[in-house]
């Protein structure tokens, strides 16, 4: 690939190479409405790419044409397509092409033509890109530890080139730095559950809830944790409401003064609804965390103790997360049967 | 409480186009047409205060360079869940509502296969695989709502999970633990809004949290308080004031992302 700056600012009119071609100017109809102003480098340039593009010739000069096109439009996706097609009637070298696109990537990370392209190039390679784009996409995700196409890009590179070996450990990296790191959570979910090496969700859920548990009592506030352990037991609620370190971590996290309780309420509810059946600290940890005024209405009735525990968590949270008073107002009008 | 600067915002509108030469005019050439639209629908909503004749000299002054760039992805891709497919989708049925011709579509598949990826979000325990996740619910709600097709959605689940946005601030975020950006006044109250669940966040907070976005001196929004101000936000931030019923802000209708005069106009002519 030629980088050499002065090359590039060549347009192919002014190229001997290009006299044989005509180029083919943009049909925007005969009374087009707001037609946009291109700058006439930007024309030329598409102009030139449309004559090659309508006649499918993949020849290194067009090759050197994608790159100009795709210099002044990294988004055109017709242009990244045709630069596909002659990649692969010149069989040139794919890891040259990942270096190029790697260059092109620094400046447009969240571009969605750049990381398809990419996932194209990695897929001809095989397994043994694995490595590189595992090592790319941790640059990317150094410097923006939630990009949504990084991570897209990571999944499918350990689903379907491999290298799952360190991601939980890469991944216990990124919680060790920020705990709150939701990506990173949503990642140790996918490798606990797609992973070849860790056996399942069933056989990781021991150690996963346990590591879970620490982190919450850590930070109660996080919310991230929270749904990474109800999602230890998916499919699995009865799994969920007899493991007792579940209710236990509860009765810890509403027992604990000056902690936010919400999220820990919020699981009591759920839990519930599924079918827990409450201990008497569960049930006082929760009436010691109602206002008074809710303590005159909440209801007694014994026949229905398990709603009137709902209903008391309910009036906690309508202060206790107040912004959303009215979402656990209806949950509370759901509890009556 | 602070007060909607309404006169302020639209200077700001007017005059980004003046100033080629700053950071915010570079940054936005690729979006030249994107930002005629939200700078114009942002004038609309904001009504009286609007110059008809600076605006028409404003939309002239639009014919600009733009880069056009072309969202199409390879549909052999197994990845449906591209947000560029969903927004494809949505932007289509759209247009097809506009001029009337949606019966062109397979209403049925289309709608099929936006509540699969509706369903397939929530079923997931850990919804996480999208920073976008909340632009992916807004394009699912829009096409359906405008499908008719609503009554698929689980409004309670997904109502839960969107009023979970609004944080401490009264902002909302895009997903959990990420920081609240005015933006998503308009992605998460707009979905709020057309499966009637927006009373399940404090419109109040929200409110306060937008109005202390905006710049109060050269006009504009931003994404947060004190952050550099732009069209984009601006649009946002003023379509949810909308939501939100701020007086003298025009109704915005939540599917077609245009003023409801405007809506009702096209199919009115219909």
């Amino acid at each position: 690939m030629n980088w050499e700056e002065d090359e590039e600012k060549l347009l192919p009119s002014q190229r001997p190479e290009w006299s044989d071609v005509s180029p083919l100017p943009q049909d925007d109809g005969p009374n087009p409405v707001v037609p946009i102003a291109y700058k006439p480098e930007f024309a030329e340039t598409m102009d030139y790419f449309r004559a090659v593009y309508r006649a499918d010739e993949r020849s290194p000069r067009a090759l050197q044409l994608t790159h100009q096109a795709i210099l002044l439009n990294p988004g055109n996706y017709t242009v990244w397509h045709f630069r596909r097609l002659i990649l692969e009637t010149l069989s040139k070298d794919l890891q040259q092409e990942l270096d190029y696109v790697s260059k092109i990537a620094e400046k447009n990370s969240k571009n969605y033509q750049i990381w398809h392209h990419r996932r194209w190039l990695a897929e001809k390679l095989g397994p043994d890109a694995a490595g590189r784009e595992l090592k790319f996409t941790e640059k990317i995700l150094s410097g923006d530890a939630k990009n949504y196409h990084a991570w897209s890009h990571r999944q499918w590179v350990l689903q379907s080139l491999g290298g799952w070996d360190d991601e939980l450990e890469y991944c216990h990296q990124l919680l060790e730095e920020d705990i709150f790191n939701n990506s990173a959570w949503n990642q140790r979910y996918f490798i606990i559950t797609k992973s070849p090496l860790l056996g399942g969700l069933q056989a990781m859920r021991e150690s996963e809830v346990k590591y879970t548990v620490a982190a919450i009592l850590a930070n109660p506030e996080n919310e991230s944790p929270w749904r990474y352990l109800r999602g230890l037991y998916k499919d699995d609620p009865k799994s969920w409401i007899h493991d007792p370190q579940v209710s236990t971590l509860c009765l810890k996290v509403l027992t604990s003064s000056g902690t936010n309780h919400v999220f820990a309420l919020s699981t009591v509810l759920d839990l519930l609804s599924h079918g827990l059946q409450p201990s008497r600290e569960l049930r006082e940890a929760v009436d010691t965390l109602n206002p008074a005024s809710s303590r005159l209405d909440s209801q007694e009735n014994s026949s229905s103790t398990k709603d009137s525990l709902g209903n008391t968590i309910c009036s906690v949270l309508e202060h206790a997360d107040a912004m959303r008073v009215n979402y656990w107002r209806w949950r509370k009008s759901q509890l009556i049967v | 409480m602070g007060e909607l600067a309404a006169d302020k915002h639209v200077e700001y509108i007017l005059s980004v186009e003046k100033r080629k030469d700053s950071v915010e005019s570079a940054v936005m050439e690729h979006l030249r047409v994107n930002g005629a639209y939200w700078g114009l629908t942002t004038l609309d909503l904001l009504g009286d205060v609007v110059d008809s004749d600076e605006i028409i000299k404003w939309i002239m002054k639009c014919q600009h360079e733009s880069v056009p760039s072309t969202w199409w992805k390879n549909m052999d891709d197994d990845d449906a869940l591209c947000l560029q497919v969903v927004l494809l989708v949505m932007l289509a049925i759209q247009v097809l509502a506009l001029f009337n011709k949606l019966n062109v579509l397979d209403v049925d598949k289309v709608s099929n296969f936006q509540i699969l990826l509706d369903c397939k979000m929530k079923m997931d325990p850990f919804p996480e695989t999208s920073g976008e996740k909340s632009i992916h619910v807004f394009c699912c709600v829009a096409a359906l709502a405008i499908t008719g097709a609503l009554h698929y959605v689980d409004k309670d689940l997904l109502g839960w999970w969107l009023c979970e946005r609004q944080v401490k601030s009264g902002g909302l975020n895009g997903r959990p633990e990420k920081l609240p950006d005015v933006c998503y006044s308009w992605w998460v109250l707009s979905s709020l809004t057309m499966i009637d669940r927006a009373h399940w966040i404090s419109k109040e907070k929200l409110l306060k949290f937008i109005l202390s976005c905006q710049d109060m001196e050269n006009g504009g929004i931003s994404d947060r308080p004190d952050d550099t101000v732009d069209i984009f936000h601006t649009y946002f931030g003023v379509a949810g004031l909308s939501f939100l019923e701020y007086p003298g802000v025009k109704a915005i209708d939540p599917a077609h992302a245009l003023p409801v005069d405007v809506v009702d106009r096209i199919f009115f002519r219909q």
